[in-house]
């Protein structure tokens, strides 16, 4: 769906980048909820039912709105890229399948324990599928773009296990999987801490757990770097040849740095900074080494771009969107997540 | 089971379950915000409790919408590539506007259930009002997606690929107004009696509860006028599927022979190998007049349409007549209902009423669901009419009974979860057990 006109790649090159960014933003704020969930999961020691209630609280408002940066990822794929959605939807379906399974399952188990008052079994029960699918989904996520960096989302040839299982049944992205799950526990601790507020052993919790999924992230990361190698050459090469490596690699682990000993000197609101940093540069990072390709090793953004008229009218749309939703956001955070909000949480 | 059939299944499956959430979505947000403003105008505690209790069914049902939404718009790739790679481009504009509706409903849905005690009065008020119509909205871009699949317009295509997309023309396609009123009102329908069948259910056990009374007379009041204008957009809607969609037209009417001054064929059961409906009720005249306005028109049939290209017309008639059947049980039963306002007396006085209510509760939806079966199943063997067939849309990928019989089980397990959990924290009245009641910051 090449369009001739010159001007049609670099609008394609811009809103291609603004589905990465739609990206960022679901890793960093739906990302960060998953995380939640595995911190419900994991909650422990004398504090373990503080734990879940910051968790459920810090969650519950803003949840579904997070998650809408996925939608919005998705349709503006299938509008502008609308042969790169259609390779993806093939070759991935087992994933996105099970994918899909988690994401209803993590959201209607934690409305439903919302909003069930009764203290009970029953209430635990969502609780478990609530936690569970936080683990299973962002595993599935990483596991999707994963595959999509290794150059494996080819049009299917062979048998089912060849054509449906092997693009993304492979060591590099499932690495990816796993640091997806990593990274998102880390946000998602590192957000705690902040929003445990004037509770100083709570945040301590969250502190150690932020802590330790950093450095979890880091052996992961280190270890997809290793398997990309083989697994991943393209991957592999841009990481490491091309001339935005060196200065991406610093931004990271300057980032890392930083979240780390803001971490230790308990300035949380600065460590939630450099947790956004570190995570956006990851998937900024993946962007770079992809392009000018969508889905390698052939789709490329021009080639797969929708007729130029398509892209215009999608780049009007996203700005007269944009003129709601980005007061309707910074209206939705000041309410829940202003430190004036948070420190007078009601507890009716 | 075919792969073809499988992914047809898992859409009606995934499509039939999402509207209900969807409907409720658009619905459910008018009547909390009613029940606060009576309660902001009044002073009458009754209203808040109500507008609270109305806003905890929302959340439930909000979120598996959400979910079983983003389920659908990945369906879209994971079951008919072939349909995406050709249309996204075209109808991707409303999808696009959706996503930006549905992204204010999410944002002010949250500050509305959680900011009870975070905003002003008037700044909770207006939070509901912009989920209701940013929910409306959102539903309106989507049907509008949905209606240039009926009468595709608004692009030039060459070698079977899109080349030129006018985004402005595709979302204003022929069928877009009349299927998106017809939708909108359906979802006032729906949730009004539903909301208002479940409160008169109530009502018959414990006639003296003002809770009850006062929540029957809201969800009436955006019910039942609905449901009277609903028989004029179907007015409007029959005669615009007519001139558009005639092959359409006459599968639903059961119309197998082109005929001058047509009737209107009531119930039966159609026949496609004899081309004749059987123990169905003929009106002379009726279907010309209705579809045309004139007793005389000239109505397409069947045999205007190659045989391999007929909709399943059995299942597409049936639907028909249950969605018009139940349309009119609801618009008559709302005319009684008027009817008795007018004359002020109150509904729940009378139990012939309330139950004629009570018996409503679920039929907007089935309405609904009869309405969708005769749009989609209506328009095949089309996905997109004339342009793309539904089986040369279909994902290459085997074994789609798998994800089919997963998701139907995912969605069973979750429509009996829905419906205990409203059970057990909603319908149950007030002041009996409520620990819930001051909890509400927490949802």
């Amino acid at each position: 769906m090449a369009d001739a006109s010159p001007a049609a790649v670099p609008l394609a090159a811009v809103l291609a980048g603004v589905i990465l960014l739609a990206l960022t933003a679901y890793a960093l704020l739906g990302g960060a909820d998953f995380g939640g969930g595995v911190w419900d999961l994991l909650a422990s020691g004398p504090r373990r039912d503080r734990q879940r209630a910051l968790i459920a609280d810090a969650i519950g408002p803003i949840w579904e709105a997070n998650h809408v940066w996925l939608i919005l990822a998705v349709v503006l794929l299938f509008t502008c890229f609308p042969d790169a959605f259609a390779r993806v939807g093939v070759t991935l379906h087992v994933p996105l399948v099970l994918l899909l399974v988690g994401i209803v399952l993590r959201g209607s188990a934690f409305t439903f324990r919302s909003y069930d008052s009764r203290r009970d079994a029953v209430q635990r029960r969502w609780g478990a599928v609530f936690s569970g699918a936080s683990i299973i989904t962002p595993l599935l996520l990483g596991a999707a773009v994963g595959a999509l960096a290794t150059g494996r989302v080819v049009p299917p040839a062979g048998g089912f296990v060849a054509a449906y299982v092997r693009p993304w049944a492979t060591p590099f992205a499932l690495a990816t999987g796993a640091l997806a799950l990593a990274l998102f526990a880390f946000l998602a601790a590192v957000y705690l801490t902040v929003e445990a507020g004037d509770e100083r052993p709570l945040a301590d919790d969250f502190r150690r757990r932020a802590i330790g999924a950093l450095v979890a992230s880091a052996v992961i990361a280190g270890g997809s770097l290793l398997v990309a190698r083989r697994g991943a050459p393209l991957m592999h090469a841009a990481l490491t040849g091309s001339r935005w490596a060196l200065p991406l690699h610093t931004g990271a682990i300057a980032a890392a740095i930083a979240a780390l000993a803001t971490l230790l000197l308990r300035r949380y609101r600065a460590a939630r900074v450099a947790a956004a940093a570190l995570v956006s540069l990851i998937i900024w990072g993946w962007g770079a080494a992809q392009y000018p390709l969508l889905v390698p090793p052939d789709l490329s953004i021009a080639a797969t771009a929708a007729p130029a008229s398509t892209l215009r009218f999608v780049a009007l749309g996203l700005v007269a969107g944009g003129l709601i939703l980005i007061p309707s956001l910074i209206y939705l955070f000041r309410v829940f997540k202003s430190e004036r909000a948070m420190r007078s949480t009601p507890k009716a | 089971m075919s792969n073809l059939l499988a992914a047809r299944g898992q859409m009606a499956m995934s499509l039939g379950f999402h509207i209900v959430f969807a409907v409720v979505g658009i619905g459910m947000p008018l009547l909390m915000v009613l029940a606060e403003w009576r309660w902001q105008r009044t002073g009458d505690a009754v209203y808040l409790d109500l507008a609270r209790r109305w806003a905890r069914g929302t959340a439930i049902l909000f979120a598996v919408g959400a979910v079983s939404g983003t389920v659908l718009s990945f369906e879209l790739g994971l079951l008919w590539p072939r349909f995406m790679a050709f249309a996204g481009p075209v109808i991707g504009m409303p999808f696009s506007l959706e996503g930006f509706a549905f992204f204010t409903e999410a944002i002010f849905l949250g500050v509305y259930l959680y900011g009870w005690n975070r905003v002003s009065p008037g700044a909770h008020l207006l939070a509901g009002v912009a989920v209701a119509v940013s929910g409306a909205a959102s539903g309106v871009f989507v049907v509008m997606a949905n209606s240039w699949m009926n009468t595709p317009a608004g692009f030039e295509m060459a070698g079977g690929r899109v080349i030129s997309v006018d985004p402005l023309r595709a979302l204003a396609n022929p069928a877009a107004f009349q299927q998106t009123l017809h939708m909108l009102i359906a979802a006032y329908v729906g949730t009004g009696f539903a909301v208002a069948g479940i409160h008169a259910w109530l009502l018959l056990r414990h006639p003296k509860n003002a809770f009850h009374r006062r929540a029957l007379t809201l969800a009436l009041l955006v019910g039942a006028p609905a449901a009277v204008i609903q028989p004029l957009s179907g007015d409007i809607s029959a005669r615009a599927v007519a001139r558009q969609q005639p092959a359409k037209l006459a599968a639903l009417e059961a119309l197998f022979e082109t005929t001058r001054g047509a009737p209107l064929t009531i119930g039966g059961i159609p026949d496609v190998d004899t081309r004749t409906v059987h123990f169905g009720v003929r009106i002379p005249y009726g279907l010309s007049l209705l579809a045309f306005h004139d007793l005389h028109a000239e109505v397409r049939g069947l045999d205007q349409v190659p045989r391999h290209d007929w909709p399943p017309v059995a299942v597409v008639h049936a639907a028909f007549q249950v969605m018009v059947g139940l349309g009119t049980y609801l618009a008559l039963l709302s005319l009684v209902l008027g009817w008795r306002a007018w004359q002020r007396k109150p509904v729940a006085s009378s139990r012939t009423l309330l139950r004629a209510v009570a018996i409503a509760t679920p039929l907007g939806f089935l309405a609904i669901e009869a309405g969708w079966t005769v749009t989609e199943v209506g328009r095949q063997p089309w996905i997109i009419t004339g342009i793309l067939r539904t089986r040369d849309a279909v994902t290459p990928m085997p074994g789609i009974v798998v994800p089919f019989v997963l998701f139907t089980l995912l969605y069973i397990g979750l429509s009996v979860a829905v419906i205990w959990l409203l059970y057990r924290q909603i319908i149950r009245a007030p002041g009996t057990n409520d620990p819930a009641s001051s909890g509400v910051a927490h949802g």
